[in-house]
Protein backbone atom coordinates (compact mmCIF):
# COMPACT_ATOMS: atom_id res chain seq x y z
CA UNK A 1 0.00 0.00 0.00
CA UNK A 2 1.46 3.32 -1.04
CA UNK A 3 1.75 5.87 1.74
CA UNK A 4 1.57 9.66 1.38
CA UNK A 5 5.33 10.00 1.02
CA UNK A 6 5.37 7.55 -1.88
CA UNK A 7 2.44 9.26 -3.56
CA UNK A 8 4.18 12.63 -3.45
CA UNK A 9 7.35 11.28 -5.09
CA UNK A 10 7.89 12.59 -8.62
CA UNK A 11 7.70 10.22 -11.57
CA UNK A 12 11.18 8.81 -12.24
CA UNK A 13 12.70 9.39 -15.70
CA UNK A 14 11.47 7.04 -18.40
CA UNK A 15 14.95 5.67 -19.07
CA UNK A 16 15.24 4.48 -15.47
CA UNK A 17 12.29 2.10 -15.53
CA UNK A 18 11.12 1.53 -19.12
CA UNK A 19 13.77 -1.09 -20.03
CA UNK A 20 13.01 -3.14 -16.92
CA UNK A 21 9.25 -2.94 -17.48
CA UNK A 22 9.56 -3.74 -21.20
CA UNK A 23 11.87 -6.69 -20.58
CA UNK A 24 9.54 -7.80 -17.77
CA UNK A 25 6.68 -7.88 -20.27
CA UNK A 26 8.66 -9.77 -22.90
CA UNK A 27 10.20 -12.32 -20.53
CA UNK A 28 8.39 -12.94 -17.23
CA UNK A 29 10.84 -11.97 -14.47
CA UNK A 30 13.15 -10.36 -17.04
CA UNK A 31 12.87 -6.95 -15.41
CA UNK A 32 14.05 -8.43 -12.15
CA UNK A 33 17.01 -10.08 -13.88
CA UNK A 34 17.94 -6.71 -15.44
CA UNK A 35 17.75 -5.08 -12.00
CA UNK A 36 19.93 -7.85 -10.51
CA UNK A 37 17.15 -9.47 -8.48
CA UNK A 38 17.83 -12.90 -9.97
CA UNK A 39 16.25 -14.97 -7.20
CA UNK A 40 12.93 -13.21 -7.50
CA UNK A 41 13.26 -13.20 -11.29
CA UNK A 42 13.62 -16.99 -11.36
CA UNK A 43 10.56 -17.46 -9.14
CA UNK A 44 8.49 -15.14 -11.34
CA UNK A 45 9.72 -16.83 -14.51
CA UNK A 46 8.86 -20.28 -13.16
CA UNK A 47 5.46 -19.26 -11.79
CA UNK A 48 4.24 -17.27 -14.81
CA UNK A 49 5.67 -19.71 -17.39
CA UNK A 50 4.37 -22.68 -15.40
CA UNK A 51 0.90 -21.17 -15.28
CA UNK A 52 0.96 -20.41 -19.01
CA UNK A 53 2.29 -23.86 -20.00
CA UNK A 54 -0.29 -25.60 -17.83
CA UNK A 55 -2.94 -23.49 -19.58
CA UNK A 56 -1.64 -24.64 -22.96
CA UNK A 57 -1.53 -28.28 -21.87
CA UNK A 58 -5.11 -28.01 -20.63
CA UNK A 59 -5.95 -26.72 -24.14
CA UNK A 60 -7.23 -23.38 -22.91
CA UNK A 61 -8.54 -20.92 -25.46
CA UNK A 62 -6.87 -17.61 -26.30
CA UNK A 63 -9.11 -14.56 -26.40
CA UNK A 64 -9.37 -12.28 -29.42
CA UNK A 65 -10.94 -8.81 -29.21
CA UNK A 66 -14.57 -8.92 -30.26
CA UNK A 67 -17.19 -6.26 -30.44
CA UNK A 68 -20.85 -6.78 -29.70
CA UNK A 69 -22.71 -6.21 -26.48
CA UNK A 70 -20.85 -4.67 -23.55
CA UNK A 71 -20.24 -7.95 -21.71
CA UNK A 72 -18.84 -9.69 -24.80
CA UNK A 73 -16.55 -6.73 -25.51
CA UNK A 74 -15.35 -6.55 -21.90
CA UNK A 75 -14.69 -10.28 -21.52
CA UNK A 76 -12.95 -10.75 -24.84
CA UNK A 77 -10.91 -7.55 -24.77
CA UNK A 78 -9.96 -8.07 -21.12
CA UNK A 79 -9.04 -11.68 -21.81
CA UNK A 80 -6.99 -10.66 -24.84
CA UNK A 81 -5.08 -8.08 -22.77
CA UNK A 82 -4.44 -10.75 -20.12
CA UNK A 83 -3.14 -13.16 -22.77
CA UNK A 84 -0.89 -10.55 -24.44
CA UNK A 85 0.77 -9.62 -21.14
CA UNK A 86 2.36 -13.07 -21.00
CA UNK A 87 4.87 -11.59 -23.44
CA UNK A 88 7.02 -13.97 -25.41
CA UNK A 89 4.97 -16.95 -24.25
CA UNK A 90 1.91 -15.52 -25.97
CA UNK A 91 3.86 -14.36 -29.03
CA UNK A 92 5.51 -17.76 -29.47
CA UNK A 93 2.32 -19.74 -29.07
CA UNK A 94 0.49 -17.45 -31.55
CA UNK A 95 3.44 -17.64 -33.96
CA UNK A 96 3.55 -21.45 -33.71
CA UNK A 97 -0.13 -21.57 -34.57
CA UNK A 98 -1.76 -22.40 -31.24
CA UNK A 99 -5.43 -21.85 -31.96
CA UNK A 100 -7.61 -23.81 -29.59
CA UNK A 101 -11.31 -23.19 -30.08
CA UNK A 102 -13.36 -22.46 -26.97
CA UNK A 103 -14.87 -25.79 -25.88
CA UNK A 104 -17.18 -26.90 -23.15
CA UNK A 105 -15.46 -28.73 -20.31
CA UNK A 106 -13.93 -27.95 -16.94
CA UNK A 107 -10.32 -28.63 -17.96
CA UNK A 108 -10.52 -26.39 -21.05
CA UNK A 109 -12.12 -23.70 -18.96
CA UNK A 110 -9.40 -23.93 -16.32
CA UNK A 111 -6.83 -23.76 -19.13
CA UNK A 112 -8.35 -20.53 -20.46
CA UNK A 113 -8.23 -19.03 -16.97
CA UNK A 114 -4.63 -20.19 -16.48
CA UNK A 115 -3.59 -18.48 -19.73
CA UNK A 116 -5.21 -15.17 -18.77
CA UNK A 117 -4.00 -15.30 -15.17
CA UNK A 118 -0.41 -15.88 -16.31
CA UNK A 119 -0.59 -12.51 -18.09
CA UNK A 120 -2.22 -10.81 -15.11
CA UNK A 121 0.47 -12.16 -12.77
CA UNK A 122 3.08 -10.86 -15.19
CA UNK A 123 1.51 -7.39 -14.91
CA UNK A 124 2.11 -7.61 -11.14
CA UNK A 125 5.72 -8.60 -11.82
CA UNK A 126 6.10 -5.62 -14.19
CA UNK A 127 4.74 -3.23 -11.55
CA UNK A 128 7.20 -4.70 -9.04
CA UNK A 129 10.06 -4.19 -11.53
CA UNK A 130 8.90 -0.58 -11.99
CA UNK A 131 8.95 0.03 -8.23
CA UNK A 132 12.43 -1.45 -7.92
CA UNK A 133 13.73 0.59 -10.88
CA UNK A 134 12.16 3.74 -9.43
CA UNK A 135 13.90 2.99 -6.09
CA UNK A 136 10.62 2.78 -4.23
CA UNK A 137 11.42 -0.76 -3.21
CA UNK A 138 14.53 -2.89 -2.71
CA UNK B 1 2.37 -30.46 -26.59
CA UNK B 2 1.16 -33.15 -24.16
CA UNK B 3 -2.37 -32.86 -22.91
CA UNK B 4 -3.01 -32.35 -19.22
CA UNK B 5 -6.18 -33.73 -17.71
CA UNK B 6 -6.58 -32.51 -14.16
CA UNK B 7 -9.41 -32.74 -11.68
CA UNK B 8 -10.98 -29.56 -10.30
CA UNK B 9 -8.98 -30.03 -7.11
CA UNK B 10 -5.64 -30.50 -8.85
CA UNK B 11 -6.19 -27.52 -11.17
CA UNK B 12 -7.23 -25.29 -8.27
CA UNK B 13 -4.18 -26.37 -6.23
CA UNK B 14 -1.86 -25.61 -9.15
CA UNK B 15 -3.53 -22.24 -9.63
CA UNK B 16 -3.12 -21.50 -5.91
CA UNK B 17 0.54 -22.46 -5.96
CA UNK B 18 1.55 -20.30 -8.93
CA UNK B 19 -0.51 -17.33 -7.79
CA UNK B 20 0.82 -17.49 -4.22
CA UNK B 21 4.42 -17.53 -5.44
CA UNK B 22 3.91 -14.37 -7.50
CA UNK B 23 1.91 -12.59 -4.78
CA UNK B 24 4.58 -13.45 -2.23
CA UNK B 25 7.41 -12.23 -4.48
CA UNK B 26 5.87 -8.90 -5.53
CA UNK B 27 4.04 -7.83 -2.41
CA UNK B 28 6.46 -7.60 0.50
CA UNK B 29 9.84 -6.01 1.12
CA UNK B 30 11.99 -8.63 2.86
CA UNK B 31 12.55 -12.27 1.95
CA UNK B 32 11.11 -13.47 5.25
CA UNK B 33 7.93 -11.42 4.72
CA UNK B 34 7.68 -12.72 1.16
CA UNK B 35 7.87 -16.37 2.25
CA UNK B 36 5.35 -15.80 5.03
CA UNK B 37 2.93 -13.93 2.75
CA UNK B 38 3.27 -16.52 -0.03
CA UNK B 39 2.51 -19.31 2.45
CA UNK B 40 -0.37 -17.29 3.93
CA UNK B 41 -2.01 -16.69 0.53
CA UNK B 42 -1.58 -20.37 -0.39
CA UNK B 43 -3.26 -21.44 2.86
CA UNK B 44 -6.07 -18.93 2.21
CA UNK B 45 -6.60 -20.33 -1.30
CA UNK B 46 -6.73 -23.90 0.03
CA UNK B 47 -9.05 -22.94 2.89
CA UNK B 48 -11.38 -21.19 0.41
CA UNK B 49 -11.20 -24.23 -1.87
CA UNK B 50 -12.28 -26.61 0.88
CA UNK B 51 -14.81 -24.14 2.35
CA UNK B 52 -16.53 -23.46 -0.96
CA UNK B 53 -16.32 -27.15 -1.86
CA UNK B 54 -18.15 -28.12 1.31
CA UNK B 55 -20.72 -25.32 0.78
CA UNK B 56 -21.47 -26.63 -2.71
CA UNK B 57 -21.68 -30.21 -1.42
CA UNK B 58 -24.08 -29.27 1.38
CA UNK B 59 -26.06 -26.99 -0.95
CA UNK B 60 -26.70 -29.88 -3.32
CA UNK B 61 -27.82 -32.43 -0.70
Amino acid sequence: MANEKELSQPMPPLGAWAPAVALGWLIPGGGHFLLKRSGRGILLLLAVSGMFLCGLMMRGAMFTPQSGDLLTTLINTGGFIGDVFSGILYLLSAWLGYNQPDQAGAVHDYGTKFLVTAGLLNILAMVDAYEIAARRKE
Amino acid sequence: MPKMNLSHFEAAMLFSLFTSVVLGVVTKRTDRERIEYGAYTFVCFVAALFGIGWLMYLGHR
